[in-house]
């Protein structure tokens, strides 16, 4: 009993990272219905410059992570702006080709800069720290990742529904014609979506990069469950997004119990089964 | 209505086309020949080529006129590889008749996943490929008796005693090894010629003209009829049955099979992309200038590492913002040269208004 509470306890934490990682896609298709399949390598790099700053000026990672924030909004605007805004259209072809091709240049970019070999970002004596509760040890990144992940979730929400900036995501994302007719420019919207999509991205990287070792070329890995979660969360449902994570985070966490082979394989088999049972998420848009 | 010769036609053939005709029936033979003049090593390159344009065809008929974005690919390599190889090391099979099987197998896999895949739109739809892809490999990596997740070889002896390799070997005197290349290569030559023919069929008969008006507006498409399930089902099927048997005829030629290889995104999916997108997407002609600039690249680019993969990358994006239809479609809208053309063309002489008119409905009901 014990330790199946420890296991779901360790679930539920694992689905906080997931969706922190899946935060940031929830958000650029919400507000452009553009599918990104270059953010877990958006990820990575992230990680790897805040790792960067870290090591060449000696920072502590929460630091340096702070100053990598407007590094990555920028990246992340001037990326829309000049490139994705341009695959934007009924087509689908063109994102998820320009965005497939992103990722594996991203990817082999790091790999030239930095190696195949693996990293981590050393968070001192929290990476092992943790606290008892009863019978279970809830380790401080983990709970952290959690916290961070439901804030994350909190702020972005009430940017969407409380914030000027929000309503002309919601605008746009309703009928760009109109929302451009009452003087918002979509394409600096986007940006700016996009912008904030790697301010969590940054984030997510702080927490990979302290929990585990990473290389330039696991983004797609880490994508594929961000992408679980927001789709068994429902498109555009935020806290969807975080159910989604943790529902992935829970699998994953009792398939190691059983046998370490089968974490990620009842992973994807959760997904495949939300997904069986009901086709548009558990949270689902009333139109879309 | 109309019965006279001179009478309203419809065709898709064009000058082109026709003079192209005879070309590709002889480059088809000469392929098919190389083996006596090319080295074993040219004859390796050419195997790859032909089986990335079969991959490449595949992906382009499934994205470019089907409108299912796939990035899931490498499922289908993976599986029919490992299906040849079940047959061949556990059931004793000739290696030629265990591709064929492969290939079923491989379709009978996609019958299984399209209930799950086809459920997804759009651009979920390509994850959803990508999830399946993951879960088979990773119950394949679960396989003991192929080697779990090192994978396995093929016994040496199997591929020697392969149809036709025994025959190569008198006929040219070639060692075993390189005879087993030999009929590879041949067997690469009939799938890559056969894929292309079956394409351009499909894409001319009433088939093809249904899957133009799907991608073109499901919505419309449905409203005259068209069965647009069923059609991508179908489209589906065929190409996992062709991926299938290309999958399962490289793992005879390479004779090693692991799971991370079989089922590698890069290999089986990413480069077959870049291919058809630098080439052009939505033609039958742009996966072969794609292979050929893809091969050229390679050559070029081979020490380099990282460096090949990204510039690939930076093209394909170029490509896709700038020239959508590829390499070939800048070059078709400049000559208006096509070799594989799929546009319906009106031909023929009216020899008055008032049956012009009619002629022209007449032959419209029967396109």
């Amino acid at each position: 009993m014990v330790s199946f509470a420890d296991t779901l306890v360790q679930g539920v934490l694992l689905g906080g990272l997931y969706a922190l990682f899946a935060a940031g896609l929830s958000l650029i298709f919400g507000v452009m219905r553009l599918v990104n399949l270059a953010h877990g390598d958006l990820i990575v790099l992230a990680a790897f410059l805040i790792l960067s700053l870290i090591t060449a000026l000696g920072l502590n990672p929460f630091v340096a992570a702070l100053i990598a924030l407007p590094i990555m909004f920028a990246l992340g605007f001037v990326l829309q702006l000049q490139v994705l805004n341009r695959t934007l259209g009924p087509d689908i072809l063109p994102p998820l080709l320009v965005t497939f091709g992103l990722s594996i240049v991203i990817q082999n970019g790091l790999l030239e800069a930095f190696s195949a070999d693996s990293r981590r970002i050393s968070v001192g004596l929290l990476e092992t720290a943790s606290l008892p509760v009863g019978p279970i040890s809830i380790g401080v990144m983990p709970l952290l990742t959690f916290l961070s992940a439901v804030a994350v979730i909190v702020g972005l929400n009430h940017l969407f529904y409380r914030t000027e900036l929000g309503r002309a995501f919601r605008a746009t994302s309703d009928d760009k014609v109109t929302a451009s007719l009452m003087g918002i420019r979509p394409e600096r919207i986007f940006a700016v979506a996009t912008g904030i999509a790697m301010i969590v991205a940054t984030i997510a990287a702080l927490y990979l990069g302290a929990r585990a070792n990473f290389d330039p070329t696991i983004g797609p890995a880490r994508l594929i469950y961000a992408f679980e979660a927001v789709i068994i969360g429902g498109l555009g449902s935020l806290w969807g997004t975080l159910a989604g994570g943790v529902i992935i985070g829970v699998a994953q966490t009792f398939g190691a119990a059983i046998n370490p082979e089968w974490q990620i394989l009842l992973g994807h088999v959760a997904f495949i089964a939300v997904l069986l049972a009901m086709p548009r998420g558990l949270f689902p848009r009333p139109t879309d | 209505m109309v019965s006279t010769p001179e009478a309203w036609r419809v065709t898709t053939r064009t000058k082109a086309s026709a003079v192209f005709m005879p070309l590709a029936v002889a480059a088809i033979l000469a392929a098919l020949a190389a083996p006596v003049f090319a080295s074993r090593a040219a004859i390796q390159d050419l195997f790859f080529m032909l089986t990335m344009l079969v991959l490449a065809q595949c992906w382009n008929l499934l994205a470019g006129y089907a409108g299912l974005v796939s990035v899931g690919q490498q499922v289908f390599v993976g599986f029919g590889g490992y299906a040849m190889f079940a047959l061949v090391v556990l059931a004793g099979l000739d290696p030629l008749l265990a591709i064929l099987i492969a290939g079923v197998a491989t379709t009978a896999l996609a019958v299984l996943t399209a209930q799950f895949v086809f459920r997804l739109q759009g651009a979920y739809f390509a994850i959803g490929t990508w999830v399946v892809s993951e879960v088979v490999r990773l119950l394949v990596a679960q396989w003991t008796a192929l080697g779990g997740g090192t994978g396995t070889s093929l016994p040496a002896r199997a591929a020697r005693e392969m149809f036709g390799v025994a025959m190569a070997s008198r006929a040219f005197g070639f060692r075993s090894a390189q005879a087993v290349d030999t009929v590879c290569y041949w067997l690469a030559v009939v799938l890559a010629a056969g894929t292309i023919g079956f394409i351009y069929g499909l894409l001319r008969a009433r088939q093809g003209l249904a899957l133009a008006a799907v991608r073109d507006n499901q919505e419309a498409a449905r409203a005259v009829a068209v069965d647009s399930h069923r059609i991508k089902t179908f489209v589906y099927l065929a190409v996992a049955f062709i991926t299938g048997l290309t999958g399962a005829l490289i793992y005879v030629e390479k004779a090693r099979i692991s799971p991370n290889a079989a089922f590698s995104v890069l290999d089986w999916t990413a480069y077959v992309i870049f291919i058809v997108v630098i080439g052009g997407i939505g033609t039958i002609e742009g996966p072969i200038v794609g292979v050929v600039v893809f091969m050229i690249l390679q050559t070029m680019l081979a020490d380099y590492g990282s460096w090949y993969l990204l510039i690939l990358g930076v093209i394909a994006i170029v490509v896709m913002l700038f020239a959508r239809r590829g390499l070939w479609g800048l070059f078709t809208e400049r000559t208006g040269i096509q070799f594989f053309p799929v546009r319906r063309i009106l031909v023929g002489t009216p020899f008055s208004t008032v049956k012009e008119a009619g002629a022209f409905a007449d032959q419209a009901h029967q396109v």
